[in-house]
């Protein structure tokens, strides 16, 4: 037993073994995400050169057209797209650590089929609101899904252990998008107008919607990083937790609150985006091991950069045309799952 | 009855090489244990003869045949497993788990003759577990979980079976139950055992041959009274130790000397008498 | 010592004199099938009868049993049972039962209680054909419809298959995980179609993938019918092997199962099950995870007993939720898709904590 025990540990060593690797290994990936940031401005249905890029952010001249182009634009598009990654990894890398699920994302607590429901109502009452009103909506409804989510995983004996998180969660957005179906089936009109959305998307994101949601996501990844100790010992289950002298119901009330917060901010910027809580967790765990001190950070820059490529290719594949993010996620990061699991799975 | 032997055996997990070129014989109608310290490749070694690891090199031979040449079927018939801490799923009772060991004797259309139904109840009653066989298997205790996986093999009628550390994890009361049963089921029935023990002194009790494994290799085998020595067990184990008959059995006791042993005060008893003094006198006794 | 009591097993065999066949059921097996199968009657017949033509429940059992031939009415009664309801209703039953043998066959398989009929990507599969044959070649004719997205189901099953497969296995963990992947892929691909196309096919297509039997005809019943007959025993008889895979692989293998291949046969019958019902109804969510979570409480969780009474338990399910479909909101109908999420998530959610 210990022989093998041991051949799979070598095979899951993380790839920056040493310790002191790790915080150079995140200076790297600030730099490597600025680059994908200031490359993503030049991109999209017209081309602008990095010179004109930097002058417009540091030089800004209000008769120039692509400076224009470049601040109400593509700037808020690219930061809301690094908010939004950042956002979905670490809450999925925390619902992972939280329900020792490898398979968690945050749309386990309901919250993507909660905001979809929200707004899909919203739609179908009001008529045709305005982005804002789909961001406050999309929150409400991420936020009373997750709370019934954990309510009902929490009843019973134990708590709210990771089994019945996930039952509850996995009941719960099957029974919440039946009533969405229905409304979708009856009224064409709702089904036209949301049909983008629900696909996931950051065009037309502007400087006000970001300023409305990002600081919710900002203290909530503030958050992460203050409990990201306390998620490491969770991950290694609640009785060694609560050996450790750990208040778990106080971690999980408060983590599933960050969450909330997190993807809840996300999906109202952006819709119901999926695959980066799921696949980023993955690969920050395999570069930097299972301490939730690094792996929160590394997410948050690996799930900013993974959203900023694919908005690039999003924005370039079917030019002047644009696919929503949420449909270039998945052609992004499922080849690369594909390997790891392939990979990484053993037996 | 049946032999079974392995030829310049070489087993490995993925690159790591476990058991290099081994080559052993399993005595027929005996009970072998294969002990040693942890990691040495014992567990590897047994699931290597069992066709539950495919061997690198070398081969597996049951009576002169090679095991992974014969349909998978027919080798149960003759060579059953019972791997290391077994779990049955939730609410399956004792008798469907016994019950399972037909499996080998089944087929798609003969799903459960009357010679199924009749051995079946046989290995419940020699195990002794007929009374609770409507029960759960995980509502009962360590010993009696124990019992019913054996009797699953028995019920599978195998001439050898191999078991991976039968009694790892059960109370000591268990553990006793269990190496009786099988002991008695080598006498009564004539089975072959091979059996992963971790317990040296258990081995020692039960078996009628060692093989002593240590990093990949045998290190030594033959009767428990032949090989159990205390340069076997400083070379195997990698601790001193005294070497005593057992008072019950007359097998190799082994009693480690450990550090802390050698200076610790010797606090007087209750009734007045040292407890070494009273095992001095009980072997004396026995002796006599 | 104490008496032995004689030993009572708790279940029964059948094993017909002069034949080389023997198959056993747990005890509870007979009394709990009849009781489903009256149900399933009793629901069928009520069924029958609601709908805008009125008909009493006499005149439903009569038309079905073709006793009342000289009733002045005969024709029209016998165009309403035979042509409009009664199709609709047994391909429910038979989507519900392929559905729910299809999911009590992947939890076994991949011994996860949370595994329904689409983890092998039956779902995504059949519905990116669908939606293209829906919204996007909307030229070919709708007949194609059912083996287009039968074709595509189990292409996407043997893809993700595949893909799992390294050095000899593919285990559990890795498919999922996999499938996790593909399905993403396939969505994301289905997605592009729903956004761009005609929003009438859009709306067209969300119904499909709902999950509806509404105007589904004999045809439907005799194919679907047909491949359940040879589908169903196949996996009945597989039964006994998921019982021991159960065990956990190396028992198995002690056992002298050859596990792989053993397997790979019990995901063939599953997927083949699980694609035929959403070739025929689209995407129907829940029967396959709770009915075999219901029965395992009825007959325990011994296969042989577990698969017939699922199948028979999705049937009744499916039927159930037709008519309620047809009743809640006439004269216009909700898809059985919503049905069954509608009212399959709270009673499975109940199931769940009234036992833990």
């Amino acid at each position: 037993m210990a022989t093998q025990a041991k051949s799979i540990a070598r095979n899951t060593t993380r790839i920056l073994g040493s310790r002191a690797l790790l915080l150079p290994g995140l200076f790297v990936c600030v730099v490597l995400l600025v680059i994908s940031l200031l490359w993503s401005i030049t991109l999209g249905a017209a081309d602008i050169t990095p010179e004109v890029v930097y002058t417009a952010l540091f030089n800004f001249d209000e008769s120039s057209f692509d400076h224009l182009i470049i601040q109400t634009v593509r700037l808020p598009r690219v930061l809301a797209g690094v908010v939004v990654g950042a956002a979905l990894a670490v809450a999925g890398a925390i619902m992972q650590g939280l329900t020792r699920n490898p398979l968690a994302d945050s749309g386990i607590l309901g919250i993507n089929s909660g905001a979809a429901f929200a707004v899909v109502l919203a739609v179908f009452l009001l008529g045709n609101p305005p982005l804002s009103v789909y961001a406050l909506f999309g929150f409400i409804g991420a936020g009373a899904a997750a709370a019934l989510v954990y309510f009902l995983g929490s009843v019973g004996r134990g708590g709210a252990t990771p089994l019945k998180l996930t039952l509850a969660g996995v009941i719960l957005s099957a029974f919440i998008s039946s009533f969405t179906t229905a409304i979708l089936i009856s009224d064409q009109e709702t089904l036209d107008k949301i049909r983008f959305w629900t696909a996931g998307s950051l065009a037309g994101r502007e400087m006000p919607l970001l300023t409305q949601t990002v600081p919710y996501i900002f203290v909530g990844l503030a958050g992460a990083l203050l409990i990201s100790r306390q998620i490491t010992t969770i991950s290694l289950g609640d009785d060694v937790a609560k050996g450790l002298g750990q208040n778990t119901v106080w971690v999980k009330g408060i983590a599933a609150m960050i969450v909330v917060l997190l993807a809840g901010g996300a999906v109202a910027l952006a819709g119901p985006i999926g695959f980066v809580g799921l696949v980023v967790p993955h690969v920050v765990r395999f570069i930097v091991g299972v301490d939730y001190r690094w792996v929160i950070p590394y997410s948050a820059l690996l799930g900013a950069m993974l959203v900023t490529i694919a908005d690039v290719g999003a924005r370039i594949i079917i030019r002047p045309q644009e696919l929503p993010v949420g449909v270039m996620m998945a052609f992004v990061g499922a080849p690369f799952f594909i390997w790891l699991a392939r990979w990484k799975v053993k037996r | 009855m049946s032999e079974l032997n392995a030829h310049a055996l070489t087993l490995a997990y993925e690159s790591a090489c476990i058991i290099e070129e081994m080559s052993l014989t399993i005595p027929d109608g005996q009970i072998t244990a294969l002990v040693g310290p942890n990691g040495c490749g014992k567990s590897t070694l047994l699931r290597g003869i069992s066709r539950l690891l495919k061997p690198k090199q070398g081969s597996v031979l049951l009576d002169g045949l090679d095991i992974w040449k014969l349909p998978t079927k027919q080798l149960a018939k003759q060579l059953g497993i019972l791997p290391q801490g077994p779990v049955a799923p939730e609410g399956l009772t004792v008798h469907e788990l016994v019950a399972q060991g037909r499996y080998p004797h089944q087929s798609w259309l003969q799903q459960w003759s009357a010679d199924d139904e009749r051995i079946t109840r046989e290995a419940l009653a020699i195990t002794g577990i007929t009374a609770f066989a409507d029960r759960p298997v995980d509502t009962l205790s360590g010993g009696q979980r124990q019992r019913a996986w054996i009797a699953m093999t028995l019920a599978q009628d195998s001439d050898l079976i191999l078991l991976d550390e039968p009694t790892t994890f059960l109370d000591l009361a268990y553990q006793i139950e269990v190496l009786d049963l099988l002991h008695t089921l080598n006498v009564e029935r004539g089975k072959t055992m091979v059996m992963v023990l971790h317990d040296l002194n258990h081995a020692c009790r039960y078996a009628d041959f060692l093989i002593a494994v240590r990093d990949g290799q045998i290190a030594a085998h033959g009767t428990p009274a032949d090989i159990v020595t205390e340069p076997m067990v400083r070379a195997v184990f990698g601790i001193d130790c005294r070497i005593i008959p057992d008072p019950v059995t007359r097998t190799p006791l082994v009693v480690p000397v450990g550090k802390a042993n050698k200076h610790r005060k010797v606090q007087p008893s209750t009734n007045g008498q040292h407890a070494s003094e009273t095992a001095l006198e009980l072997t004396k006794e026995i002796s006599l | 010592m104490a008496v032995e009591k004689p030993l009572k097993p708790t279940w029964i065999t059948l094993r017909p004199r002069g034949l080389p066949f023997s198959y056993r059921l747990d005890r509870r097996v007979p009394l709990v099938a009849l009781a489903l199968l009256a149900f399933t009657l009793a629901v069928l017949v009520v069924s029958i009868n609601f709908g805008q033509y009125n008909m009493s429940l006499l005149d439903v059992v009569e038309t079905l049993l073709g006793t009342n031939a000289d009733h002045p009415d005969a024709r029209n009664f016998n165009l309403v049972v035979h042509t409009f309801r009664l199709p609709r209703i047994l391909v429910a039953f038979l989507v519900g039962a392929a559905l729910a043998a299809s999911g009590a066959l992947m939890q076994g398989i991949t011994r996860n209680p949370l595994a329904d009929p689409y983890l092998l990507g039956v779902s995504s599969g059949a519905a990116l054909v669908a939606v293209a044959l829906i919204v996007w070649l909307r030229d070919l004719p709708i007949s194609l419809l059912p083996w287009g997205a039968f074709g595509g189901a189990l292409l996407t099953a043997g893809a993700i298959y595949l893909l799992a497969w390294k050095r000899g296995s593919s285990t559990p963990i890795r498919l999922i995980l996999i499938g996790i992947a593909v399905q993403s892929v396939i969505a994301a691909m289905t997605t592009m179609m729903l956004l761009f196309g005609d929003i009438n096919d859009v709306q067209q297509a969300y119904v499909w993938l709902t999950g509806s039997v509404y105007g589904r005809n004999w045809e439907h019943v005799h194919t679907l019918g047909g491949w359940l007959l040879v589908f169903l025993p196949v996996a009945f008889l597989l039964a006994r092997s998921l019982n021991t895979l159960n065990l956990g692989d190396e028992t198995a293998k002690g056992l002298g199962m050859r596990v792989e291949w053993q397997r790979g046969l019990l995901l063939v019958v599953s997927v083949a099950l699980a694609a035929a019902a959403v070739a025929v109804a689209g995407t129907i969510g829940f029967v396959g995870l709770v009915a075999p979570h219901v029965t395992r409480r009825l007959v325990g969780p011994s296969h042989e007993g577990l698969l017939p009474v699922s199948a028979l338990f999705g049937g009744a399910l499916l039927v159930l939720a037709d008519l309620i479909g047809r009743w809640v909101i006439a004269p216009s109908e909700l898809p059985i898709g919503i049905i069954t999420a509608m009212i399959g998530a709270p009673y499975f959610l109940y199931l769940l904590y009234r036992h833990r």
